[in-house]
Protein backbone atom coordinates (compact mmCIF):
# COMPACT_ATOMS: atom_id res chain seq x y z
CA UNK A 1 0.00 0.00 0.00
CA UNK A 2 1.42 3.35 -1.00
CA UNK A 3 1.65 6.16 1.50
CA UNK A 4 -1.11 8.03 -0.26
CA UNK A 5 -3.46 5.08 -0.03
CA UNK A 6 -2.71 4.75 3.65
CA UNK A 7 -3.66 8.37 4.27
CA UNK A 8 -6.79 8.02 2.20
CA UNK A 9 -7.70 5.04 4.35
CA UNK A 10 -6.99 7.11 7.47
CA UNK A 11 -9.31 9.87 6.34
CA UNK A 12 -12.07 7.39 5.61
CA UNK A 13 -11.68 5.89 9.04
CA UNK A 14 -11.69 9.29 10.76
CA UNK A 15 -14.93 10.17 9.00
CA UNK A 16 -16.53 6.85 9.82
CA UNK A 17 -15.64 7.03 13.52
CA UNK A 18 -16.86 10.62 13.81
CA UNK A 19 -20.14 9.60 12.21
CA UNK A 20 -20.61 6.46 14.28
CA UNK A 21 -19.66 8.10 17.57
CA UNK A 22 -21.84 11.17 17.25
CA UNK A 23 -24.98 10.03 15.44
CA UNK A 24 -27.51 7.34 16.14
CA UNK A 25 -27.44 5.39 12.88
CA UNK A 26 -29.65 2.42 13.74
CA UNK A 27 -32.93 4.13 12.95
CA UNK A 28 -35.01 1.55 11.10
CA UNK A 29 -36.70 2.29 7.79
CA UNK A 30 -39.32 -0.41 8.33
CA UNK A 31 -40.56 1.34 11.45
CA UNK A 32 -41.15 4.46 9.34
CA UNK A 33 -43.22 2.46 6.86
CA UNK A 34 -45.22 0.91 9.70
CA UNK A 35 -45.84 4.28 11.36
CA UNK A 36 -47.07 5.55 7.98
CA UNK A 37 -49.49 2.66 7.57
CA UNK A 38 -50.86 3.09 11.11
CA UNK A 39 -51.29 6.82 10.43
CA UNK A 40 -53.24 6.15 7.21
CA UNK A 41 -55.53 3.67 8.99
CA UNK A 42 -55.98 6.18 11.81
CA UNK A 43 -56.78 8.99 9.37
CA UNK A 44 -59.34 6.81 7.62
CA UNK A 45 -61.00 5.85 10.92
CA UNK A 46 -61.02 9.52 11.95
CA UNK A 47 -62.60 10.46 8.63
CA UNK A 48 -65.32 7.85 9.15
CA UNK A 49 -65.95 9.18 12.65
CA UNK A 50 -66.20 12.82 11.64
CA UNK A 51 -68.17 12.46 8.42
CA UNK A 52 -70.30 9.57 9.56
CA UNK A 53 -73.65 8.77 7.97
CA UNK A 54 -73.82 11.72 5.59
CA UNK A 55 -74.87 12.07 2.03
CA UNK A 56 -71.74 11.55 -0.05
CA UNK A 57 -72.97 13.67 -2.95
CA UNK A 58 -73.88 16.92 -1.28
CA UNK A 59 -71.87 19.25 0.92
CA UNK A 60 -70.66 17.54 4.03
CA UNK A 61 -70.18 18.97 7.44
CA UNK A 62 -67.58 17.87 9.90
CA UNK A 63 -69.63 16.78 12.88
CA UNK A 64 -67.88 16.86 16.19
CA UNK A 65 -69.99 15.40 18.94
CA UNK A 66 -68.48 14.95 22.40
CA UNK A 67 -68.41 11.19 21.94
CA UNK A 68 -66.65 11.44 18.59
CA UNK A 69 -63.95 13.59 20.19
CA UNK A 70 -63.32 10.72 22.58
CA UNK A 71 -63.18 8.31 19.63
CA UNK A 72 -60.72 10.61 17.83
CA UNK A 73 -58.52 10.85 20.89
CA UNK A 74 -58.56 7.05 21.20
CA UNK A 75 -57.59 6.71 17.51
CA UNK A 76 -54.78 9.26 17.85
CA UNK A 77 -53.49 7.61 20.99
CA UNK A 78 -53.54 4.11 19.42
CA UNK A 79 -51.67 5.35 16.32
CA UNK A 80 -49.05 6.95 18.56
CA UNK A 81 -48.57 3.88 20.78
CA UNK A 82 -48.44 1.44 17.85
CA UNK A 83 -45.98 3.62 15.90
CA UNK A 84 -43.65 4.11 18.86
CA UNK A 85 -43.80 0.39 19.74
CA UNK A 86 -43.01 -0.54 16.12
CA UNK A 87 -40.19 1.99 16.05
CA UNK A 88 -38.61 0.68 19.24
CA UNK A 89 -38.96 -2.95 18.11
CA UNK A 90 -37.36 -2.55 14.67
CA UNK A 91 -34.73 -0.08 15.85
CA UNK A 92 -33.67 -2.46 18.63
CA UNK A 93 -33.25 -5.19 16.06
CA UNK A 94 -31.19 -2.97 13.80
CA UNK A 95 -29.06 -1.64 16.66
CA UNK A 96 -28.23 -5.22 17.65
CA UNK A 97 -27.15 -5.92 14.07
CA UNK A 98 -25.05 -2.71 13.93
CA UNK A 99 -23.50 -3.63 17.25
CA UNK A 100 -24.72 -0.31 18.62
CA UNK A 101 -26.40 -0.03 22.00
CA UNK A 102 -30.05 1.06 21.85
CA UNK A 103 -29.83 3.33 24.87
CA UNK A 104 -26.47 5.09 24.76
CA UNK A 105 -25.25 8.68 24.72
CA UNK A 106 -26.23 9.09 21.04
CA UNK A 107 -29.79 7.79 21.30
CA UNK A 108 -30.35 9.72 24.53
CA UNK A 109 -29.29 12.94 22.83
CA UNK A 110 -31.53 12.10 19.89
CA UNK A 111 -34.61 11.46 22.05
CA UNK A 112 -34.12 14.58 24.21
CA UNK A 113 -33.72 16.85 21.18
CA UNK A 114 -36.72 15.23 19.51
CA UNK A 115 -38.88 15.63 22.60
CA UNK A 116 -38.32 19.35 23.26
CA UNK A 117 -40.34 20.62 20.25
CA UNK A 118 -42.56 17.53 20.21
CA UNK A 119 -43.70 17.82 23.83
CA UNK A 120 -44.22 21.56 23.40
CA UNK A 121 -46.48 20.84 20.41
CA UNK A 122 -48.30 18.05 22.24
CA UNK A 123 -49.09 20.25 25.24
CA UNK A 124 -50.15 23.13 22.99
CA UNK A 125 -52.51 20.83 21.05
CA UNK A 126 -54.07 19.54 24.27
CA UNK A 127 -54.72 23.16 25.28
CA UNK A 128 -56.27 23.90 21.89
CA UNK A 129 -58.48 20.84 22.31
CA UNK A 130 -59.64 21.98 25.75
CA UNK A 131 -60.37 25.49 24.43
CA UNK A 132 -62.25 24.06 21.46
CA UNK A 133 -59.94 25.13 18.62
CA UNK A 134 -60.04 21.70 17.08
CA UNK A 135 -59.24 22.79 13.54
CA UNK A 136 -55.72 23.81 14.52
CA UNK A 137 -54.75 20.48 16.01
CA UNK A 138 -53.94 18.55 12.82
CA UNK A 139 -51.85 21.39 11.29
CA UNK A 140 -50.02 22.09 14.54
CA UNK A 141 -49.10 18.44 15.15
CA UNK A 142 -47.52 18.46 11.67
CA UNK A 143 -45.60 21.69 12.29
CA UNK A 144 -44.23 20.67 15.67
CA UNK A 145 -43.38 17.15 14.49
CA UNK A 146 -41.46 18.71 11.61
CA UNK A 147 -39.59 21.06 13.95
CA UNK A 148 -38.76 18.09 16.19
CA UNK A 149 -37.34 16.15 13.24
CA UNK A 150 -35.23 19.06 12.02
CA UNK A 151 -33.89 19.54 15.53
CA UNK A 152 -33.12 15.83 16.02
CA UNK A 153 -31.59 15.34 12.57
CA UNK A 154 -28.21 16.56 13.82
CA UNK A 155 -27.97 13.43 15.92
CA UNK A 156 -29.07 10.76 13.47
CA UNK A 157 -29.30 9.98 9.74
CA UNK A 158 -29.29 13.33 7.96
CA UNK A 159 -32.26 12.50 5.68
CA UNK A 160 -34.51 13.13 8.67
CA UNK A 161 -33.93 16.85 8.19
CA UNK A 162 -35.65 17.04 4.81
CA UNK A 163 -38.55 14.94 6.10
CA UNK A 164 -38.91 17.50 8.90
CA UNK A 165 -38.96 20.39 6.44
CA UNK A 166 -41.68 18.66 4.41
CA UNK A 167 -43.81 18.16 7.55
CA UNK A 168 -43.43 21.85 8.49
CA UNK A 169 -44.46 22.90 4.97
CA UNK A 170 -47.51 20.59 5.02
CA UNK A 171 -48.42 21.91 8.47
CA UNK A 172 -48.36 25.50 7.24
CA UNK A 173 -50.49 24.61 4.21
CA UNK A 174 -52.90 22.80 6.50
CA UNK A 175 -53.19 25.86 8.73
CA UNK A 176 -54.15 27.99 5.72
CA UNK A 177 -56.53 25.43 4.17
CA UNK A 178 -57.93 24.70 7.55
CA UNK A 179 -60.82 22.42 6.55
CA UNK A 180 -58.44 19.89 5.02
CA UNK A 181 -56.41 19.15 8.13
CA UNK A 182 -57.06 15.44 8.00
CA UNK A 183 -55.96 15.19 4.39
CA UNK A 184 -52.64 16.96 5.06
CA UNK A 185 -52.23 14.90 8.19
CA UNK A 186 -52.62 11.69 6.16
CA UNK A 187 -50.08 13.00 3.63
CA UNK A 188 -47.50 14.03 6.25
CA UNK A 189 -47.75 11.25 8.77
CA UNK A 190 -48.89 8.54 6.36
CA UNK A 191 -47.56 8.92 2.85
CA UNK A 192 -44.24 10.65 3.60
CA UNK A 193 -43.39 8.26 6.44
CA UNK A 194 -43.87 5.38 4.03
CA UNK A 195 -41.78 7.02 1.28
CA UNK A 196 -38.94 7.95 3.64
CA UNK A 197 -39.12 4.57 5.36
CA UNK A 198 -38.64 2.79 2.03
CA UNK A 199 -35.78 5.10 1.00
CA UNK A 200 -33.98 4.61 4.33
CA UNK A 201 -34.52 0.87 4.18
CA UNK A 202 -33.03 0.65 0.70
CA UNK A 203 -30.16 2.97 1.57
CA UNK A 204 -29.19 1.67 5.00
CA UNK A 205 -30.68 -1.83 5.21
CA UNK A 206 -32.78 -3.27 8.02
CA UNK B 1 6.49 19.21 0.69
CA UNK B 2 8.76 19.44 3.70
CA UNK B 3 6.38 21.98 5.21
CA UNK B 4 3.52 19.52 4.88
CA UNK B 5 5.36 16.61 6.40
CA UNK B 6 6.18 18.76 9.39
CA UNK B 7 2.46 19.07 10.15
CA UNK B 8 1.91 15.32 10.05
CA UNK B 9 1.84 14.28 13.65
CA UNK B 10 3.62 11.14 14.80
CA UNK B 11 1.16 10.87 17.68
CA UNK B 12 -1.67 10.19 15.20
CA UNK B 13 0.12 7.70 12.99
CA UNK B 14 -1.39 4.83 14.94
CA UNK B 15 -4.93 3.72 13.97
CA UNK B 16 -6.23 3.52 17.51
CA UNK B 17 -4.89 6.91 18.54
CA UNK B 18 -6.39 8.34 15.35
CA UNK B 19 -9.71 6.75 16.30
CA UNK B 20 -9.62 8.11 19.85
CA UNK B 21 -8.96 11.64 18.59
CA UNK B 22 -11.67 11.41 15.89
CA UNK B 23 -14.24 10.44 18.49
CA UNK B 24 -13.15 13.06 21.03
CA UNK B 25 -13.19 16.02 18.66
CA UNK B 26 -16.85 15.47 17.74
CA UNK B 27 -18.03 14.46 21.24
CA UNK B 28 -17.68 16.66 24.32
CA UNK B 29 -16.44 13.66 26.24
CA UNK B 30 -16.57 9.88 26.17
CA UNK B 31 -15.99 7.27 28.84
CA UNK B 32 -13.60 4.34 28.67
CA UNK B 33 -16.21 1.71 27.84
CA UNK B 34 -17.86 3.66 25.02
CA UNK B 35 -14.43 4.23 23.46
CA UNK B 36 -13.62 0.56 23.85
CA UNK B 37 -16.85 -0.48 22.15
CA UNK B 38 -16.51 2.14 19.42
CA UNK B 39 -12.97 1.18 18.45
CA UNK B 40 -13.32 -2.53 19.22
CA UNK B 41 -10.05 -2.85 21.16
CA UNK B 42 -8.95 -4.55 24.37
CA UNK B 43 -8.74 -2.76 27.74
CA UNK B 44 -4.95 -2.81 27.86
CA UNK B 45 -4.50 -1.65 24.31
CA UNK B 46 -6.89 1.28 24.71
CA UNK B 47 -5.41 2.26 28.08
CA UNK B 48 -1.88 2.45 26.72
CA UNK B 49 -2.88 4.60 23.76
CA UNK B 50 -4.94 6.88 26.01
CA UNK B 51 -1.93 7.25 28.25
CA UNK B 52 0.35 8.21 25.38
CA UNK B 53 -2.10 10.86 24.10
CA UNK B 54 -2.41 12.13 27.63
CA UNK B 55 1.37 12.45 27.88
CA UNK B 56 1.37 14.67 24.78
CA UNK B 57 -1.35 16.78 26.49
CA UNK B 58 -3.76 16.06 23.62
CA UNK B 59 -6.40 14.55 25.86
CA UNK B 60 -7.28 14.81 29.53
CA UNK B 61 -9.70 13.02 31.80
CA UNK B 62 -12.07 13.68 34.66
CA UNK B 63 -12.95 11.07 37.23
CA UNK B 64 -16.54 11.05 38.39
CA UNK B 65 -18.80 8.79 40.34
CA UNK B 66 -22.02 7.46 38.85
CA UNK B 67 -23.68 6.39 42.07
CA UNK B 68 -20.93 4.22 43.46
CA UNK B 69 -19.23 3.31 40.21
CA UNK B 70 -16.20 5.32 39.20
CA UNK B 71 -16.50 6.68 35.69
CA UNK B 72 -13.65 8.23 33.74
CA UNK B 73 -14.56 10.80 31.13
CA UNK B 74 -11.98 11.54 28.48
CA UNK B 75 -11.99 14.72 26.46
CA UNK B 76 -9.74 16.39 23.89
CA UNK B 77 -7.78 19.44 25.06
CA UNK B 78 -7.65 22.59 22.93
CA UNK B 79 -4.05 21.71 22.13
CA UNK B 80 -5.16 18.23 21.02
CA UNK B 81 -7.95 19.53 18.81
CA UNK B 82 -5.63 21.98 17.15
CA UNK B 83 -2.95 19.35 16.51
CA UNK B 84 -5.53 16.92 15.13
CA UNK B 85 -7.01 19.46 12.72
CA UNK B 86 -3.51 20.34 11.54
CA UNK B 87 -2.82 16.65 10.98
CA UNK B 88 -5.99 16.17 8.92
CA UNK B 89 -5.23 19.25 6.84
CA UNK B 90 -1.76 17.91 6.13
CA UNK B 91 -3.21 14.57 5.01
CA UNK B 92 -5.70 16.34 2.76
CA UNK B 93 -2.86 18.29 1.12
CA UNK B 94 -0.84 15.13 0.62
CA UNK B 95 -3.55 13.22 -1.22
CA UNK B 96 -4.53 16.10 -3.45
Amino acid sequence: MSKQEKYLEDLKEIKEIMHRSSRFISLSGISGVMAGIFALIGAWLAYETVYTGQNYLGYRKALLLPESILTLLAIAFSVLVLSVAGGVFFTTRKARKNNQALWDAQSKRLVINLLIPLATGGILCLMLLVKGYIGFIAPFTLIFYGLALVNASKYTLHEIRSLGLIEIFLGLLATYFIGYGLLFWALGFGLFHIIYGIVMHVKYGS
Amino acid sequence: MKELLKDLNKAFENKIRLGIMSALVVNDHMDFNSLKKLLDVTDGNLASHLKSLEKSHYIAFKKEFLGRKPNTKYYATDEGKEAFIKHIKAIEQLIK
